[in-house]
């Protein structure tokens, strides 16, 4: 049994328990996955499970207030931010079914347009893709083009070391043994750069910001909804200036409301229309927080926050006295 | 000393608005690029309020309250140098050199200790410059690329 049918067996046994189970359809073409409702067992048909499903479901977990009783499918690194929410007691555990699946790394669209635009081929042509033997094969123009995984897979599951679902009560599939390391080699690599470069670098990607909002409402701590302080009048922290310091301030608060929350799903990145690379400013507090509090987000449901917390006396801080 | 800059202190209520005031009343010769608000606690300091004060153009931020053990609120500022460390340590990313902001803790006897911390903090500014902002090299930018036109009647 391939592990899509056994998710779809698992979800068909727990279907009755539940109001929705959330997991992954066919989107509007054969390169994109949509999230998929399921509130019928005719629905679980249309369930798709391959490394196109690139979106974290867990997102939608907390619009449903706490009367539903919701499935959810989870990669390894989405099942990290149902941890957190669990751990904010955002959600209830008893109201949450999780659905759990090993992952290997899902592709990076962005990167396939530019590897088919590097062979002069257009993304929006593509009119089949499948998997074979590690690469995605895809039918564009009349030709069948082969791109490795290895080579259009998202940066972030290069370094995932939580490839199977922390958290689980249905896990199809044999669990993934290896993972890799994450030294945060990236960020070492852009901090390289003098100030007024990295300062420079950010001017130059903020430039196209048009303030649509994606990279929070993909974000599954991002749970504020209609108080965002990016939006309000009172506090007015942003102003509706189109300015580089509104548009970057923006994306400061994203990151400081998710200093040792953030579980580095890459949600932000990869709902970004124009490519800002959101997750380096995320990477670099995960960074500090695990050298300074040696913690990683979303693996403990019953861990404290390490900026909710504190010790007399710390031992990683170094107070520069004056 | 070169031109005045900006230096924005966020200082706590009871110790070290109390210390600067000290200094004050003692008669203490301090720099005066530094303009203090006044915190109910160093608790109530989201790092927002500091990278918003870089963001918009102030060339340091001091962030002040009372020395651990001895907050107002019993632990207040424990929470505030966990936060502030972070802040401090994230500001690399963004092109802010670290060194433009900095914590400390001065209670409200510490006259002297608050005109040391402010020669120092001061003198480290200085030595720094003007801060880089994102918005306004960017619009130099613009400008120096439309000085082949006529500007706009």
């Amino acid at each position: 049994m391939s592990l899509q049918d056994e998710l779809k067996a698992q979800i068909v046994k727990r279907l009755p328990e539940l109001d929705v189970v959330i997991g992954w359809g066919q989107g509007y073409d054969s390169l994109h996955r949509t999230p998929l409702f399921i509130t019928s067992e005719a629905d679980v048909d249309k369930l798709v499970f391959d490394p196109l499903c690139v979106h974290n479901l867990s997102t939608y977990l907390t619009r449903y207030g706490s009367a539903k009783r919701i499935g959810v499918v989870v990669k390894g690194c989405d099942s990290r931010s149902v941890v957190e929410l669990l751990q904010e007691k955002l959600i209830h555990r008893d109201k949450v079914m999780v659905f759990g699946l090993p992952c290997e790394g899902v592709a990076d669209l962005g990167k396939v347009k530019r590897a088919l635009a590097a062979k002069d081929l257009d993304m929006g042509r593509v009119r089949a893709a499948s998997f074979a033997d590690g690469d995605l094969v895809v039918t564009v123009s009349g030709q069948e083009i082969r791109l490795p995984m290895a080579e259009v897979q998202a940066d972030k599951c290069g370094r995932c070391r939580y490839h199977n679902a922390v958290i689980h009560d249905e896990f199809a599939g044999q669990p993934i043994t290896e993972a890799a390391p994450d030294t945060y080699a990236d960020v070492a690599a852009f901090e390289e750069q003098t100030l007024e470069e990295r300062m420079e670098f950010w001017r130059e990607q903020m430039e196209r910001c048009v303030r649509c909002y994606a990279c929070r409402n993909a974000c599954p701590l991002c749970v504020c909804r209609d108080y965002c302080i990016g939006q309000s009048r009172e506090p007015n922290w942003v102003s509706q200036r189109d300015g580089l310091e509104e548009k970057f301030f923006f994306q400061m608060i994203h990151a400081t409301h998710l200093a040792g929350r953030c579980t580095e799903c890459g949600e932000c990145e990869r709902a970004c229309p124009v490519d800002i690379p959101l997750l380096l400013l995320k990477r670099k507090l995960g960074k500090e927080i695990l050298e300074l509090f040696d913690y990683r987000a979303g693996t403990d449901p019953d861990a404290k926050p390490p900026l909710l917390n504190f010790k007399v006396q710390e031992d990683t801080i170094n107070e520069r006295g004056w | 000393m070169d031109k005045e800059l900006r230096i924005v202190g966020f200082l706590c209520n009871w110790c070290s608005y109390g210390g600067a005031d000290t200094a004050g009343v003692g008669r203490f010769v301090q720099p005066t690029d530094l303009r203090i608000i006044r915190m109910p606690c160093s608790g109530r300091i989201d790092p927002l309020f500091v990278l918003k004060t870089l963001i918009g153009g102030a060339d340091g931020v001091l962030v002040s309250g009372c020395h651990p053990r001895d907050c107002h609120y019993a632990e207040g500022n424990y929470y505030a140098r966990r936060r502030l460390e972070v802040l401090k340590r994230f500001l690399p990313i963004i092109g802010i050199d670290p060194g433009r902001f900095e914590y400390t803790w001065v209670s409200a006897s510490e006259g002297q200790r608050w005109q040391h911390v402010v020669t120092s903090f001061t003198n480290q500014i200085h030595a720094l410059g003007p801060v880089q902002r994102i918005g306004r090299q960017s619009l130099a930018k613009a400008c120096s690329l439309g000085t082949v036109l006529e500007p706009l009647a």
